[in-house]
């Protein structure tokens, strides 16, 4: 048995839940960014625990890239129909058609960056005042500096440079009409944090998670699931292999590892062992230096 | 599945570390991240490759706590970082935070969430300015643990006789702030002496190794089972026809044990039930501690509402309009003396008005200023202030949660300041 420190994830989970309160009592119209990843699962789960017995507070809402894996899309209307929680989904595909955004072209294409557009489209369209994300410090040196609650001004953009201080466990989410906050109820937790409390908490994943037959290809030293809609370069060859999701997204710049880990304690020992971050295999932040600030400034997750 | 805070040992520890560019606070933190294995070889491959672009010559792990840009670019710490390792022994978050005079709202806000503060000295420098100003800000935040690592030993040859004039200095700092429980360790961060490993250069130092200590040391909390608080956020009522009766009042323990069954005060209407069942997600709970998110019912119906809170009976929070606190101020426009602010101390505001600053603390020397009484962005200073209703806390240095509050500018919004009670 792998030896699991529980409770520190005790108090991970009692500041998160803290948190999710947080937002149910200074915030009207919230939504919980659900993507059938990981980590948003997890903020199910641990809001599901925050207010027991009632139901979730949030409404669930995914941005739809279009490019999502099967297999994730179902997950998500699962979930949500077994929670009795409300979902809306918005697609990146309606923003390109309506010229919002312009879709990009060529090799690397991917819709990942447009669906801050869609996301802030929606945040406009709803009237939200808060968006709960599972985005973690530990991911991305531009998040290592992300509050708990962001703010998020009427353009839905970041400021890094003046963020308001949090200090203790108080929140400050107060804000003008138009503008909105982003809240992180799990900044603290690391990538093995989530897992080990998936474990512990028995929480259900996609098959994705857990090693399966796939067709991928190799991409500078990435592996990245293969679909109709990715366009291979001339000497990109694809292959079957057993792989597994580490992080879930859209399927053009998601990267696969492979594995053979079939259930939570292998992936938890394959994690434990790993010398490369989880977002080491995302395309989308290997475009610049300052890749995620950026597109965090815009207005993305 | 062991409950939270029920070990003598903390399992997680949150230490801040506060010091500026040059005195191997990076090296340090990097080194303690590497030495554990946690950072990785995509990030080791981004700084090495950052540290070309940017002309650097030697690697450069401070790279990997300025995640900004303008950070990267100017060689500066704007704000605060959030650091995540782990050893066998422990988890640990690191809030590193810039040193110098004009971030000591970072300091604080980096404080504010430790139980421990690492105080990195160079040893041919000794003790300056800025230490009194680190070592006084963690002992405002009643930070009860310090670390002092005496770094750049290597540069002093080692000196057995250079550590101890230095401590000795350190220790009299310590007794005047009243610092509880202090550390003192010659390292190198650099070679690593005394940092993971025994140094072989400084056999004369029989204590144990920085990272040795930070994964043994015992936090202590207080623990006073009868300072029972809990400070109500929100209001559970299912509605549904299972439930049909639940009202949970959901919130945070902040300080004291609870168990259904005690005699509980409502604040602020004085208002007296017992606790019939404390709830956690389907589970009745037998106890709840400091820290533990859960929902509590009362035997009666009691109106109370977010911003109100349980405390024990016998033990009540001070009840007033009246507060006289110990403030950093946070905002560019410096605070107005008869200006009113919002406060918020855990779930409950208030407005308030400024009624008069006692002092303003100079700390690079330590002492009460009484003649310049304006407060500017990262002062601290002696107020009070009074409060449009009668409000609820404890003295910091007896509650840090109870004991603390921000102030939010009712027009921009934003947080201007931080106060603890006095």
């Amino acid at each position: 048995m792998l030896d699991i420190n529980n409770e520190h994830l005790r108090e991970l989970e009692n500041e998160a839940i803290f948190v999710m309160r947080e937002v149910a009592a200074q915030f009207e119209n919230k939504v919980l960014l659900f993507s059938g990843g990981k980590d948003s699962i997890v903020l199910v789960h641990l809001a599901r625990k925050a207010f027991w017995p009632s139901k979730i507070p949030f409404t669930l809402m995914h941005i739809d890239t279009g490019h999502n894996f099967e297999e994730t899309l179902k997950f998500r209307d699962d979930l949500a129909k077994e929670f009795g929680a409300d979902l809306i989904v918005r697609y990146v595909q309606d923003s390109i058609d309506r010229g919002r955004v312009k879709e990009e072209q060529g090799i690397n294409a991917s819709r990942n960056k447009a669906q801050s557009v869609t996301l802030l489209d929606a945040v406009e369209e709803l009237r939200l005042d808060v968006a709960i994300g599972g985005g973690r410090r530990d991911e991305e040196k531009a998040r290592a500096k992300e509050r708990f609650f962001s703010h998020r001004n009427e353009f839905g953009q970041w400021d890094p440079k003046n963020q308001r201080p949090e200090l203790w466990n108080i929140f400050n989410g107060k804000k003008h009409q138009g503008e909105h906050f982003r809240v992180f109820p799990i900044s603290n937790w690391t990538e093995l944090d989530v897992w080990q409390y998936i474990l512990t908490e028995n929480i259900k994943l996609p098959d994705l998670y857990y090693t399966h037959r796939r067709k991928i290809f190799s991409r500078n030293g990435t592996y990245l699931a293969w679909a109709p809609f990715m366009q291979l370069k001339p000497n990109e060859e694809v292959f079957e292999a057993d792989v597994r999701c580490r992080t879930i997204g859209d399927i053009t710049c998601t990267g696969v590892t492979l594995s053979k880990a079939q259930s939570l304690e292998e992936i938890i020992a394959e994690i434990a062992a790993t010398r490369v971050t989880e977002r080491g295999g995302r395309y989308d932040d290997k475009r610049s230096e300052a890749a995620m600030e950026d597109r965090k400034k815009e207005g993305y997750f | 599945m062991t409950i939270n805070g029920k070990s003598k040992n903390k399992s997680l520890l949150r230490f801040t570390t506060a010091g500026s560019v040059d005195d191997g606070k990076s090296t340090l933190i990097g080194r303690l991240l590497y030495d554990s294995k946690s950072i990785f070889e995509d990030q080791m491959e981004h700084i090495v490759q950052s540290g070309k672009r940017l002309g650097r010559e030697e690697l450069d792990l401070s790279l990997l706590t300025d995640g900004l840009r303008a950070e990267r670019e100017q060689g500066i710490t704007i704000d605060v970082a959030y650091r995540y390792f782990a050893t066998p022994a422990r988890k640990f978050i690191i809030a590193d935070t810039p040193g110098h005079i004009q971030y000591t709202r970072n300091m604080v806000t980096g404080a504010s969430t430790a139980d421990l503060a690492v105080i990195l000295i160079d040893a041919r420098k000794g003790v300056l300015e800025q230490t009194l100003r680190h070592s006084y800000i963690a002992s405002l935040l009643d930070i009860r643990h310090i670390i002092f690592c005496i770094n750049k030993m290597d540069m002093v040859n080692w000196s057995e006789s250079v550590f101890t004039d230095i401590k000795t200095e350190l220790s009299a700092l310590v007794k005047k702030l009243k610092i509880e429980d202090p550390h003192y360790i010659p390292i190198s961060a650099k070679y690593g002496d005394n940092v993971v490993d025994n140094s072989e250069n400084m056999k004369w130092y029989s204590g144990k190794t920085f990272l040795h200590l930070i994964e043994t040391i015992e936090i202590r909390k207080n623990k006073n089972p009868l300072h029972q608080r809990f400070p109500v956020q929100t209001i559970i009522r299912p509605h549904t026809s299972e439930f049909h009766d639940y009202r949970g009042y959901a919130g945070r323990v902040a300080g004291g044990v609870f168990r259904p069954g005690d005699e509980v005060t409502v604040l602020p209407s004085l208002r007296k039930s017992k606790i019939s069942s404390i709830d956690m997600f389907g589970k009745t709970i037998s106890e709840s501690i400091g820290g533990d998110s859960v929902a509590i019912s009362l035997e009666d119906q009691i109106d109370i509402s977010r911003g109100d809170m349980l405390a024990g009976s016998n033990d009540l929070p001070v009840i007033s309009q009246d507060i006289n606190l110990m403030i950093c101020w946070f905002n560019e426009l410096p605070m107005k003396v008869g200006g009113k602010y919002l406060i918020r101390m855990n779930s409950n505001e208030a407005g308030c008005i400024v009624k008069s600053v006692g002092y303003r603390m100079n700390i690079d020397t330590l002492e009460h200023d009484y003649e310049n009484l304006v407060v500017n962005m990262n002062d601290l200073a002696y107020i009070s202030i009074k409060t449009s209703k009668p409000v609820f806390f404890d003295p910091y240095k007896e509650n840090n949660i109870t004991g603390s509050m921000i102030f939010i500018d009712e027009g921009t919004n934003e947080t201007v300041a931080a106060g603890m009670v006095v």
